[in-house]
């Protein structure tokens, strides 16, 4: 029975524990609850913004879903299926339909690779037997999809500016052909004429490819631009949950006022 | 009070010659605040740290920077050390690295004071306090004796503004301050600049990227470009009617919360190489409406006065 | 989507007259500026002259290494002068053999036993710290306290007995250097690969996917290799010296072989009897080959510069 969420997200708690008591055992270890109780769903094709302010959790979240670290409790489900704390074994399958951009377009790229080798490398490791033809036919395909020429394929990413660079990190994403593309603040670090032709790739993107994306962002201005519902989250709780419009028009939570009246207005 | 004239700055790299300032001239008055903005490439920095002479040793600096009738380019380090920090002092980007990491905020603080005012331990760490007080830190008693590591991002920048007015400057040259804050201490700090230049009479040169901030601190905007000016004017007129396609492109290029798009307005093109510039009009290559003579290369940047007070690029008004 | 389509098929019309460009490495930034560096320059090609001296010295020698030269048996200080003429170009040891084929002899082994050595050091070195360093936890725990226990053993006692029970050979020379010297760079490394792992790289390549043995190999492995490569080029000066140091107290390459220690050892020995050339010329190669080989790491270290992303 197909589940109607793509993701599922239930009670997740995620802790940061220090490692004190290993070194010095009579010290207790310092423990930083930095996800608490966080509820959420996405469905196919639309998009979920988390904002909120440094330090909240948002990236937590993102790391905890794809597996990056361990979570203290609290289930993920995919389709369905529980993806909580896999083995890495079994959560290389889903790591075809659940991607990630990260904030930093050029540390997010293997200075020793070029462009080529960046984007081939998911399907070098997930199909090892395809032809190297065809590796190249469709990362080039991917390179002007994304709005890059084909031709600076063996380029290196000191080469290119940060906008390019995160290009070459959505296309890595794209290649597999994902479901669900967990975006980590992936603008922030660009200069502002080039945040709106990421944001316009991104959307346009989701269009073609049917994605469904979970936006974090501290910015509030691109988050209610891209998505359709939005979380606010305040010191890993999760303040608000409503739709895009709603947050904007009708904040209901104190944080959530004052977030939006410290954006600055033109 | 502090007139820039025809200021060229470039270095030398490995790579080739980084032209980075290229012709650049503007006036501040006493009690006047500019914003200089512009993005990653477009000089403001090296502009903001030639007027104290920071920058690095490769940089080859052409032109005057006239304060109080010096030539600030031409002064030895000892007489410039008399004016930074006491007549002009700077806030730097990034708060946590501008802080010596090894010292209490009270001898950072007091340092200033010992150099430029010659007051006595004691005395120092008294205004220290009181300068505390005056950007809003609530227990500044406790906070004096502690380490930069242990304050959080918008108080180490409090300290940072502390460090920048305990002399009472005449003029502060902020760099991108709120870059790296949240936006609720973004307000917070924005707010306590305009009550350091009602209560000090400073004047405020504010280089940034965020055209929101700019809007309530300054009244003069200066708008750069491959280091190049492309607009300078008064904040609201700029704001209201752009005359550069550069600053229309940047101010309709981040979504606002109170309208609904459906795909955002972009400058097309991508950022300038500054080693090997586009010849011509440094902007063509991003213009929305080159002209022939454009594209071709033909055509020269040069400052004119379209309206009074409103200066903008002779080559790109015609192209908004 | 419209302009997409219609962007794809005005570029895909193009694609096969579009040349490839060609991508500018970091390899190739590091080898330019290398390059400028005059005094590493200079070095690499007083190495190479030496490596060459090696190869083709025995060309033009008229003695063998171990052949006496009688007749200049018992004057050695006057007749054993090096001369054109005799064919012993360096002169002659104390025994009567050619000193410039027992020069070249020792060249090739002290380079040998410095190159090979400081090879092994850094591949076991390099997989054991990048390995301990990735894993964490109790692994590198583990193989870590291993790297400190092995590391306070007092070496040259080790050492010294291993050639003392087993005897001289060129190969416990290797065994007993081997074992020691891959402990700095396996610590080098790891410490190295704790901080490369935290990178945005290598979480990218795990959300890929990609497994842990590839992660090393792909992406931490040659993100390592400059600071790698900056102390191999100390640790072959390194195992020269500690090698000319055991030959110099006598217990290193057995006779006929003899390597730069040795023969400074019986240079320095006969000094008092007025053949100087004895001493002088092992020494001179000797000091020259560590001279290049500190300022080409110097030069590499310059060129992989910390400012090289």
């Amino acid at each position: 029975m197909k589940n109607k969420y793509l993701l599922s997200v239930n009670n997740l708690s995620v802790d940061y524990v220090s490692n004190n008591s290993f070194i010095f055992p009579w010290e207790n270890n310092r423990v930083v609850k930095a996800v608490k109780n966080v509820n959420f769903n996405i469905s196919e094709g639309k998009t979920l913004g988390i904002v909120g302010e440094t330090g909240c959790g948002k990236s937590t979240i993102a790391k905890a879903i794809i597996n990056l670290i361990k979570i203290k409790s609290g289930n993920i489900y995919w389709q369905g299926a529980e993806i909580t704390n896999l083995p890495e074994k079994l959560m290389k399958n889903y790591r075809k339909e659940i991607q990630m951009i990260f904030q930093d377009p050029l540390a997010s790229l293997n200075p020793r690779m070029n462009v080529g080798e960046i984007i081939s490398e998911p399907l070098v490791t997930h199909f090892p037997n395809m032809s190297k033809k065809e590796i190249i036919k469709q990362v080039k395909e991917l390179m002007i999809n994304v709005g890059l020429l084909p031709n600076q394929i063996n380029r290196y990413p000191h080469e290119f500016s940060g906008g390019q660079c995160q290009r070459i990190g959505i296309a890595r994403c794209l290649i597999l052909k994902p479901k669900l593309i967990i975006c980590d603040e992936p603008v922030s670090s660009l200069d502002v004429s080039i945040q709106a032709q990421v944001i316009n790739l991104l959307k346009s993107l989701q269009k073609i490819y049917k994605l469904s994306y979970i936006f974090i962002t501290h910015d509030l201005n691109i988050a209610k631009h891209m998505s359709d519902d939005i979380i606010v989250l305040h010191f890993g709780n999760i303040v608000e949950m409503n739709k895009s419009d709603n947050i904007f028009n009708n904040p209901q939570h104190d944080y959530t006022k004052k977030l939006i009246s410290s954006v600055p207005k033109i | 009070m502090l007139e820039v004239k025809n200021l060229f700055i470039d270095f030398d790299t490995p790579e080739g010659k980084v032209k980075a300032v290229n012709d650049i001239s503007f006036k501040i008055e006493e009690n006047n605040s500019l914003a200089i903005v512009g993005e990653s490439g477009s000089g403001k920095t090296q502009l903001a740290f030639s007027i104290l002479g920071l920058l690095d040793k490769n940089a080859n600096v052409r032109g005057e920077i006239i304060y109080k009738n010096n030539n600030l380019l031409k002064l030895k380090e000892n007489e410039l050390n008399k004016i930074r920090s006491k007549k002009i002092s700077i806030i730097f980007q990034d708060p946590m690295t501008s802080l010596n990491p090894y010292m209490r905020i009270k001898n950072q603080l007091n340092e200033i004071l010992i150099y430029h005012q010659g007051f006595t331990n004691e005395k120092a760490t008294n205004e220290s306090i009181r300068i505390l007080d005056a950007v809003k830190i609530n227990d500044s008693k406790n906070i004096i004796n502690c380490y930069p590591h242990e304050l959080s991002g918008g108080m180490r920048q409090r300290v940072m503004i502390a460090m920048s007015i305990i002399c009472k400057p005449e003029i502060i040259i902020a760099d991108e301050p709120t870059t790296s804050l949240d936006v609720t201490i973004q307000s917070q700090i924005m707010d306590l600049f305009n009550d350091i230049k009602k209560e000090f009479k400073t004047s405020l040169i504010l280089i940034t990227h965020n055209m929101g901030i700019v809007s309530n601190s300054c009244n003069k905007i200066m708008v750069m470009y491959g280091g190049k000016i492309m607009e300078l004017g008064n904040t609201k007129e700029v704001f209201q009617k752009p005359l550069h396609p550069y600053t229309k492109g940047l101010l309709e290029t981040v979504p606002r919360i109170d309208e609904n798009y459906k795909v955002l307005k972009t400058i097309k093109g991508d950022p300038i190489n500054m080693i090997d510039p586009p010849r011509g009009c440094i902007f063509r290559t991003r213009c929305p409406n080159p002209t022939h003579d454009c594209k071709e290369g033909k055509t020269k940047n040069k400052l004119f006065e379209s309206k009074p007070d409103h200066w903008v690029d002779q080559c790109c008004v015609n192209c908004i | 989507m419209f302009f997409l389509n219609n962007k794809i098929s005005k570029l895909s019309k193009n694609l096969s007259s579009i040349n490839v460009i060609k991508g500018r490495s970091l390899w190739y930034d590091a080898r330019l500026r290398f390059f400028k560096n005059k005094a590493a320059l200079i070095s690499l090609l007083c190495l190479v002259l030496i490596l060459l001296f090696s190869f083709l010295g025995p060309l033009f020698a008229q003695w063998s290494n171990e052949e006496i030269d009688w007749s200049v048996l018992g004057d050695i200080s006057t007749l054993g002068y090096p001369s054109i003429e005799t064919g012993h170009y360096f002169g002659t040891d104390e025994l009567g053999r050619d000193l410039y084929s027992r020069v070249i002899q020792g060249t090739k082994i002290s380079l040998m036993v410095g190159i090979l050595g400081a090879l092994i050091a850094v591949t076991v070195g390099t997989i054991y710290g990048a390995i301990a360093g990735y894993f964490g936890g109790k692994i590198d725990s583990l193989m870590m306290r291993i790297v400190d226990i092995l590391m306070s053993i007092p070496y040259m006692f080790v050492l010294i007995l291993l050639l003392v029970i087993f005897g001289r050979s060129i190969l416990m020379l290797f065994v007993g250097i081997g074992l020691i010297s891959w402990l700095d760079m396996a610590r080098i490394v790891r410490g190295q690969t704790l901080s490369i792992k935290k990178k945005e790289y290598v979480e990218a390549a795990i959300t890929i996917g990609v497994n842990h043995f590839t992660i090393i190999r792909k992406h931490i492995i040659p993100n390592l290799l400059g600071v790698v490569s900056v102390y191999a080029t100390l640790l072959v000066p390194g195992m020269i010296l500690t090698e000319s140091f055991i030959s110099f107290l006598g217990l290193g390459v057995q006779e006929p072989n003899t390597s730069w220690g040795a023969l400074i050892s019986e240079g320095a020995g006969t000094m008092r009897y007025g053949t100087l050339w004895q001493l002088l010329f092992p020494l001179f190669f000797f000091v020259v080959s560590l001279f290049s080989l500190f300022f080409i790491g110097d030069g590499l270290r310059d060129a992989l510069d910390p400012k090289d992303r």
